[in-house]
């Protein structure tokens, strides 16, 4: 049978094709190893949690925060104060923050500036529409327009940080604006430090 | 009249040891050609009583049926079933009308299979091409794709990308908490691996040039950060921790640079990172967003995304830096440009002006100037070309899930690839394997 094939491709291929396997082989099985080996459990259990991180001792907390000076706790955790609204709503494809929210940002600035010891994440949100990869950037430019603007009122720059999570973290899931309006958005988050 | 075929391969019983999170991708042919040529493909001998542990034939009857360039005969019509050249009756097959004929035969040498397998044109009546080629047991899967490519590049002139992979996002959800999952399986879907699992985002996967690593973004630190995985050995490696953002990562087509965005300087802008020294060049100062750069096949250009104009439209600029020019002007939006792996095309996310908002997957001609959109779905995204340029393999979302597809250059063939549960996003081919 084999004095059929055409010899010289039979050559070239045959050497061409197991340097290809064995290179392939061996691939396979350290992806194998590695699926073991990782720090990030591969196995189905639930919690899988990462080593390293902010980790849940000193989370980001989206309410109040615990410690620290008691006035300033309370004022955070009153929700008559304009400090208890933290989020800013966006329109489509912009940055810009709305007139309505300036008074609010402005008592954010106001607080920090009083309390320079608090920090806060500045969470970039954009809705699911479009490229991801520049929904991150567009979540990561609202951000920025709510620190720039936190800045100029008189907080520190090393009490702001920006993450943009872009769509990866919606607020309302659902396919029609009224879901998307509500994840355009820059979420204030105090934290515990 | 259209062609509509439903092709579900689900060889799902023999994946035994997926893990939970690593589920094996089905495949539906949604849309072939009028024009599909019928091929005969004859169950490979095998003269052994032991059974095969992977049947060939089958497998690259799976793999030229799913380009829905080739219809496969029915097996069960066969006048004769040859597995070597003598017993070839080319009257026998053209009776069926058949255009190709593809039979082989597999022997046991020891721990090797050697796979030898012939290619006929019917209607010359004349063998095309002859190759034998040999693979380990743990291999013969890919073995048989690379059967499939030789067979497609003798039938179509094109080199086959059936032994290749992708990478992908993968997203689970139970008792309310998400699972990210970055996964590489074969080109057709099969023998999924978990490279990461996270709470946490993962994001934007790109390979090495070598096929050998894979960048990604993980917000395992609560934050965005460019990692650098080596797939044989798990290894990995922060490359981008700066403060704001650290994402798009890909690698130059030399495999030395990595172009990357980050927004430590300002608003999120292009940078070109050497990779062995981690030296820093800013490509982009506009204030306005730069993202999603992709490197031009000859590594002497990057496109990219900016919303400079007002909306986002697609740029480039020489990767040694300059002025920008713009090369989108079609549409409200352009955005995630990649190039084709000859140069002369580009995919994007593209909004078209009379479009109802819809984001498609488009492709630029950059000789000509012309914009083709390729899909028809309402949140297409995330296109990359295989390594031959016959598909871009794409994320579209299917009754609110995501998952993925692909669709031939030219628009003809649609396929959908599934899988069983969760979310599936952001899908890459992987270069030719080297």
């Amino acid at each position: 049978m084999i004095k059929m094939i055409n010899r010289v491709l039979l050559a070239g291929a045959v050497f061409a094709l197991v340097a290809c396997s064995s290179t392939k082989q061996s691939g396979a099985d350290v992806l194998i190893d590695d699926l073991e080996s990782s720090e990030f459990s591969t196995e189905n259990d639930d919690d899988g949690v990462l080593t390293g991180g902010l980790g849940d001792g000193n989370g980001v907390s989206g309410s109040g925060i615990d410690g620290g000076d008691s006035f300033a706790l309370e004022e955070l955790n009153n929700p008559d104060s304009p400090l208890s609204e933290r989020i800013i709503y966006f329109p489509v494809d912009s940055n810009v923050i709305g007139d309505e929210y300036t008074g609010m940002v402005e008592a954010h600035a106001r607080f920090l500036a009083e309390n320079p010891d608090i920090n806060i994440i500045l969470e970039g949100h954009t809705d699911e529409r479009g490229s991801r990869e520049y929904n991150l950037a567009l979540g990561e430019r609202r951000a920025q327009s709510v620190s720039d603007f936190l800045l100029l009122q008189g907080a520190s720059s090393s009490q702001t940080e920006t993450v943009s999570y872009g769509e990866e973290r919606p607020a309302q899931s659902g396919q029609s604006e009224a879901f998307w309006g509500q994840n355009r958005r820059v979420e204030i988050l105090y934290i515990n430090n | 009249m259209k062609l509509i075929r439903l092709v579900i391969i689900s060889l799902l019983l023999s994946l035994v040891a997926l893990s939970a999170w690593a589920r094996p991708l089905v495949i539906e042919i949604t849309e072939g050609i009028d024009s599909a040529l019928p091929v005969a493909i004859v169950p490979f001998g095998w003269d052994s009583a032991a059974v095969i542990p992977v049947d060939v034939a089958e497998i690259v009857s799976s793999d030229l049926q799913r380009t829905g360039l080739f219809e496969p005969l029915d097996s069960g019509d066969f006048l004769s079933k040859p597995t070597g050249i003598d017993a070839v009756k080319f009257r026998d097959w053209r009776l069926l009308n058949a255009s190709n004929l593809v039979i082989g035969n597999i022997t046991q040498d020891s721990d090797v299979y050697v796979i030898e397998f012939y290619v006929f044109d019917i209607f010359k009546g004349k063998k095309l091409i002859g190759y034998a080629l040999r693979a380990n047991r743990g291999d013969l899967r890919n073995a048989a794709h690379q059967v499939s490519d030789i067979v497609y590049e003798a039938l179509t002139g094109q080199p086959g990308a059936f032994a290749t992979q992708i990478a992908y996002i993968s997203v689970t959800e139970k008792a309310g908490k998400k699972r990210y999952s970055l996964q590489v399986s074969d080109a057709d879907g099969f023998n999924p691996q978990s490279l990461l699992n996270s709470p946490e985002p993962i994001l934007s996967p790109s390979w090495s040039p070598d096929g050998r690593q894979v960048a990604y973004v993980s917000y395992e630190e609560r934050r965005p950060r460019i990692y650098v995985q080596e797939i044989s050995s798990g290894k990995r490696e922060a490359i981008a921790s700066f403060s704001g953002l650290n994402s798009a990562p890909v690698w130059s087509p030399d495999g030395k640079s990595m172009a990357l965005v980050l927004s430590k300087d300002g608003s999120p802008d292009i940078y070109v990172m050497d990779v062995a020294s981690r030296d820093l060049r800013r490509l982009t100062t506009s204030a306005a967003i730069e993202t999603e750069p992709s490197w031009s096949p000859d590594g002497k250009t990057i496109a990219f995304t900016s919303d400079r104009g007002g909306s986002p439209q697609i740029y480039r600029v020489s990767a040694s830096g300059g002025r920008s020019k713009r090369l989108s002007f079609e549409g409200k939006y352009n955005a995630r440009p990649r190039f084709s792996p000859n140069g002369e095309y580009l995919a994007m996310v593209h909004v078209g002006n009379n479009s109802n908002g819809a984001y498609r997957i488009a492709v630029l001609d950059m000789d000509v100037g012309t914009l083709r959109v390729l899909t028809e779905g309402q949140l297409d995204e995330s296109p990359s070309f295989a390594p031959n340029g016959s598909m871009i393999i794409y994320a579209t979302e299917q009754q609110g899930r995501g998952v993925l597809a692909a669709v031939s250059t030219d628009g003809r063939v649609h396929q959908r690839l599934s899988i069983q549960d969760g979310d599936t996003r952001e899908p890459v081919w992987s270069p030719f394997k080297k």
